[in-house]
């Protein structure tokens, strides 16, 4: 038995167009919506199936009111208990979300705590390790699957030698890499109990320090790979030599 | 990949179930140099249709919407793309069953198959439906789905092999072109596109939510606003994931909760109207790029939806609760809606720009057909015109009304809405000069084209006990909402007395100059061509012999007419005559509209109330029925014309908008001492009128019936071309296919004891409740129900079938799924109430 936590950031979902907020300081979703990263997706995912055996799943996220929503995301697909940190997460650096999970981490005696390799907007890298070192806690960064027994953690996934599997002691940190695992979608019955867990609110418990970032700028809009081969019959020729150039058809 | 020509005929903007319809309608009746455009790709280019559920119900309230969703399922059906489920309408209130018993009343009238069941029924067909959550349901056998993609395709491809359609698939309109013509008319002349001009005489907007954006391209509105409809998959479902094909189940609409559940292969589709109204400027719209699924599937707000998750889940535990059952799927999808809940279809107020718009999958190719036949022919066989788009008043293109009025009946999109009921918002918006005085008067008002209306007068409930059970009073809370007996007391003081009735929302306008008494003449049936000082009560009717409207003219001058219509379709009827005005650059029309008030004074008593106030002769002598002059009155001058809708001696009076309150006040002065009161449009409008057995545009009278249908011929038809007029001649040496009769309701008692008043819409069947059949192959139903409290009866206006159409024939109308024995009093135009008109002279 093991007592998960699983912490998830309320990102903008992709599209293939980035629209910037107003300010240039975020993305916007107002069209493509809201949602938490790949990574974090197959975190819950991996910390649902970590904690089946009678352990409890806590999922947390440092955000504004609206982050609620992926907090109830992850009950309806598993997890059993939710922390809100309230606070706009625009002002919160790598250092500074570390320090608070840190901080629920203790108050709830998690014994593993798993993140996304990387949060989905801000790229930062930092949190998971930033994380450990404030728990004095090992770390496994990078991976894909993770499972528990009795106090080890064992996690692998794609190293640049080859497949790597780490086995560490509880208490410890992961970072997830999407990949290793489908994450679930929710059933009806799991977002209508989503709905009725009691979600614990709590303040941060300094203020941050920031991101310290300028602003986003958009990369210019990549050039279109579409060429136009002709039209009808006569294009036929043309697409003759692209499937030859592709090594589709041999000559 | 093809490019947009420099030319064409027609331009269609959009590649959805609208446009494709209508690119192959127009090909079939025989244009060519169609170009079909639109900014997405083929053959989901990202409008509403490529995430619409599919489903169709045919049973509408509304004869037009029915309509045209049955052509549209026989259309889907020649294509092979239907798949009939079957569908059922569940009632979990009794006030819900009542609602499925008026459902059933539609569904007879306009001949669709359909019965109310049990839950087990319902369990026997549904077996994974809980049937403890519901009390019973409507069940139409004819409901199906369809795929309406491929149906847009296939209708696509059969223009294209005509050889007639040029079809361009990611291209963006831009700009569309308007210029002014040598008659002053603004004209559509070119589309600009992203991959170029096209020059074109007729541009079709099938957009969708995107209608607006383009419309106002070319100074147009197009009333409709994108808003949300939520939806979510679930599944797989081994209920469903066992069947074959896409659906196998019946359709389930969970009418309470505002809620369906349709079978899409394995998995279950729940679609919710029950959330708040989320509404969306079309220019907030995501592009294509910019959007994760498409520009019409927005994220889905889950909060919104929870409620409905929980009913739907209370209805079909089993299934939605399965092992592996997920939510795969679940979008907050854009559709189109207006504020009346009509589609908006036909040319806009610049010439050669059509609209086609706010339509719903079920009645797509219909529409398409229909806007196709109106373009190239001029009118449709399907009579559309409550949804065209020349029935908006100004205030009503106002992008706020339509907010505020979809806000407010989003959620009647499942709901139990009277035929009388009333919208709140965005109100008052035109109020009669005579406002003040009606407010005190206690007037409860209904909305007309903006105008507030009194529909009786809460300072009459007195007479209530003078008339006692003469003025019919209803016992059922369904009959008596939106009513008041005060309306019939109302009619009897009037009767009795007079009545003084506020008229101000009628349109009026003047046609003047050398091409007035033309435009007349060929818009009218009846001779214009009349003295001065003359008035005229005419049909005007569209090129194939319907009604597009009834109305009264006055010849003020040789060069000078005044028409007087209804508010309700009056912009329509000022659009229909404004495009016959001659291009001679001298003959104008204007609307006076907003600077005349009307006031109409009927009665026994009207001409001792008027001769009062005037020195003018008020004498039949010196004023005689169907004249009409100005007269000095109270200290101003009025045109007064001696004419009369609900059967009474007595004038319209049309006084400069600065006086009409204190002429109003003058005339209930006057007349209290006559016995005069003030007198509303539920008298005006309904029991006035159907004593008489007066028509009204709308209710007996549209682009589907003749004048000789609804008995209205005169012996003689006038030399003069007008519109219709070759039409209007073969309908008289044919025999009717209908007569529109007048019944009355020979025994008004439930089964349990209540005494019943039907509203309107009642199927009229057999004394012993079969069906009847005209000559078009429909069903007769009711066209206006109401009170005549004069005959102490309440009448039924209805076409029959030409040999049930004899005096004496005994009947049945159906209300709430009970029948009630009716009697034919009427086989023409003659009036219950005064037959020989004497009360009028």
């Amino acid at each position: 038995m093991v007592d998960v936590l699983v912490c998830v950031k309320r990102v903008v979902d992709s599209s293939s167009e980035v629209v910037l907020t107003d300010d240039a300081q975020a993305v916007d979703g107002r069209y493509a919506g809201f949602t938490m990263s790949a990574h974090e997706e197959c975190a819950v995912e991996l910390a649902v199936r970590a904690a089946a055996d009678a352990g409890t799943t806590r999922v947390v996220t440092l955000g504004d009111e609206d982050a609620v929503e992926q907090l109830r995301h992850a009950l309806a697909v598993g997890c059993s208990e939710a922390t809100h940190v309230v606070a706009d997460s625009s002002a919160f650096g790598p250092a500074d979300v570390a320090r608070e999970m840190a901080a629920v981490a203790r108050d709830h005696d998690s014994q593993l705590v798993l993140l996304g390799n990387d949060a989905a907007d801000s790229g930062d890298f930092q949190v998971g390790i930033r994380l450990a070192y404030a728990l004095g806690w090992p770390v496994i960064n990078g991976v894909s699957t993770v499972t528990v027994a009795d106090g080890t953690v064992t996690a692998s996934g794609t190293g640049p030698e080859g497949h790597e599997t780490y086995e560490v002691p509880l208490p410890a940190v992961v970072t997830v890499l999407e990949g290793g695992v489908e994450p679930r979608y929710p059933t009806v019955t799991g977002r209508m109990k989503a709905k009725k867990v009691q979600i614990e609110e709590r303040e941060p418990t300094t203020a941050p320090t920031g991101p310290s970032r300028v602003r986003l700028l958009l990369p210019p809009p990549a050039p279109s790979d579409v060429q136009i081969l002709g039209n009808g019959p006569e294009a036929a020729p043309a697409v003759v030599d692209v499937l030859e150039q592709l090594g589709v058809l041999a000559r | 990949m093809a490019h947009v020509p420099s030319q064409a005929k027609v331009v269609v903007i959009g590649a959805g179930i609208v446009g494709n319809s209508l690119v192959h309608h127009l090909a079939q009746l025989g244009w060519r140099d169609i170009v079909q455009l639109d900014k997405g790709p083929l053959p989901n280019p990202g409008g509403s249709t490529g995430h619409a559920s599919n489903f169709i119900f045919p049973v509408d309230h509304s004869r037009e919407i029915t309509d045209l969703t049955l052509d549209s399922m026989r259309q889907y059906k020649e294509m092979g793309v239907f798949t009939e489920s079957g569908g059922f309408e569940l009632a979990r209130t009794e006030e819900r069953m009542e609602e499925l018993r008026r459902r059933m009343s539609s569904a007879r009238a306009w001949g669709i198959d359909a019965e109310l069941v049990s839950p087990e029924f319902v369990k026997e067909k549904v077996p994974f439906i809980e049937t403890d959550q519901f009390i019973g349901a409507f069940w139409t056998p004819s409901v199906g789905v369809v795929d309406s993609l491929r149906a847009g395709t296939l209708m696509r491809e059969s223009a294209l092999a005509t050889g007639a359609l040029t079809v361009v698939p990611g291209v963006e309109v831009t700009g569309l072109d308007v210029e002014e013509g040598a008659d002053g008319h603004r004209r559509i002349s070119r589309v600009r596109t992203t991959d170029g001009d096209i020059e074109a005489e007729h541009v079709v907007i099938a957009c969708g939510v995107w209608s607006p954006k383009i419309g106002a391209m070319a100074g147009v509105s197009i009333p409709l606003t994108p808003a949300v409809h939520q939806m979510i998959s679930v599944g797989p479902c081994p209920q469903l994931a066992a069947t074959d094909g896409e659906i196998s189940f019946p359709i389930v609409r969970d009418m309470d909760t505002f809620c369906y559940e349709r079978q899409h292969g394995a998995d279950m589709e729940v679609g919710s109207y029950a959330h708040r109204a989320i509404l969306y400027e079309p220019e907030e719209i995501p592009s294509i790029e910019q959007a994760k699924l498409s520009p019409t599937e927005m994220p889905f707000t889950s909060d919104d939806f929870d409620p409905q998750l929980e009913q739907a889940y209370e209805l079909m535990p089993d299934l939605l609760g399965a092992e592996g059952a997920e939510m795969r799927y679940a979008i907050n999808g854009l559709l189109s809606l207006t504020a009346d809940g009509s589609p908006i279809l036909g040319e806009s107020h610049v010439k050669g720009l059509w609209t086609a718009a706010a339509v719903w999958i079920k009645e797509g190719p219909g529409v398409g057909r229909a806007v196709a036949e109106w373009m190239v022919r001029g009118h449709s066989e399907i009579d559309v015109s409550h949804s065209d788009i020349a029935r908006f008043h100004p205030h009503q293109l106002r992008r706020e009304h339509t907010k505020l009025r979809t806000t407010e009946a989003f959620i009647k999109t499942y709901g139990i809405v009277h035929p009388a009921e009333q919208y709140e918002s965005d109100r008052p918006q035109r109020l009669a000069p005579m406002h003040a005085s009606q407010q005190k008067l206690g007037a409860v008002f209904f909305e007309t084209g903006g105008w507030e209306r009194p529909h009786w007068y809460e300072s009459n409930a007195g007479l209530l006990d003078e008339y006692g059970d003469a003025v019919m009073p209803r016992e059922h809370e369904w009959d008596a909402r939106w009513w008041s007996p005060i309306i019939n007391a109302e009619h009897l003081r009037m009767r009795e007395a007079a009545g003084v009735i506020d008229l101000s929302a009628f349109e009026v306008f003047d046609i003047e100059g050398p091409g007035a008494l033309d435009t007349v003449q060929v818009t009218c049936v009846a001779q214009c061509d009349v003295q001065v000082g003359k008035v005229v009560y005419t049909p005007v009717l569209d090129a194939a012999g319907g009604f597009r409207s009834d109305l009264t003219v006055m010849r003020l001058g040789e060069d000078h007419f005044r028409v007087v219509t209804g508010a309700a379709h009056g912009p329509a009827d000022r659009q229909w005559f404004a495009d016959h005005v001659p291009a001679d650059g001298a003959t104008t029309l204007t609307s006076r509209t907003d600077d005349i008030s009307t006031i109409g004074v009927w009665g026994p008593r009207a001409r001792d109330i008027l001769a009062g106030l005037t020195s003018d002769d008020v004498s039949d002598a010196g004023f005689g029925f169907l004249s009409c002059r100005e007269i000095p009155l109270n200290g101003t001058t009025v045109l007064a014309s001696r004419i009369s809708y609900v059967g009474e001696l007595g004038w319209e009076l049309y006084v400069g908008k600065d006086d009409a309150a204190a002429v109003w006040d003058a005339l209930l002065e006057a007349g209290s001492s006559y016995g005069a009161v003030p007198v509303g449009i539920g008298v005006y409008g309904t029991t006035g009128r159907i004593e008489k057995g007066y028509r009204a545009f709308g209710f007996e009278l549209d682009g589907e019936r003749s004048i000789v249908e609804a008995a209205m011929q005169r012996p003689k038809v006038k030399a003069a071309e007008f519109v219709g007029k070759a039409a209007y001649l073969a309908q008289r040496d044919a025999p009717p296919a209908a007569v529109l009769c007048t019944m009355t309701v020979d025994n008004h008692v439930s089964a349990s004891g209540t005494r019943r008043y039907m509203l309107g819409g009642e199927p009229i069947l057999t004394r012993e409740g079969g069906t009847l059949t005209d000559d078009h192959g429909h069903h007769p139903y009711v066209t206006t129900a109401g009170s005549a409290p004069s005959l102490g009866q309440h009448l039924l206006l209805a076409y029959l079938p030409p040999d049930e159409a004899h005096l004496g024939n005994e009947l049945a109308v159906s209300y709430m799924e009970e029948l009630y024995p009716v009697t034919v009093r009427s086989v023409d135009a003659t009036g219950l109430w005064d037959p020989a008109n004497e009360r009028i002279r």
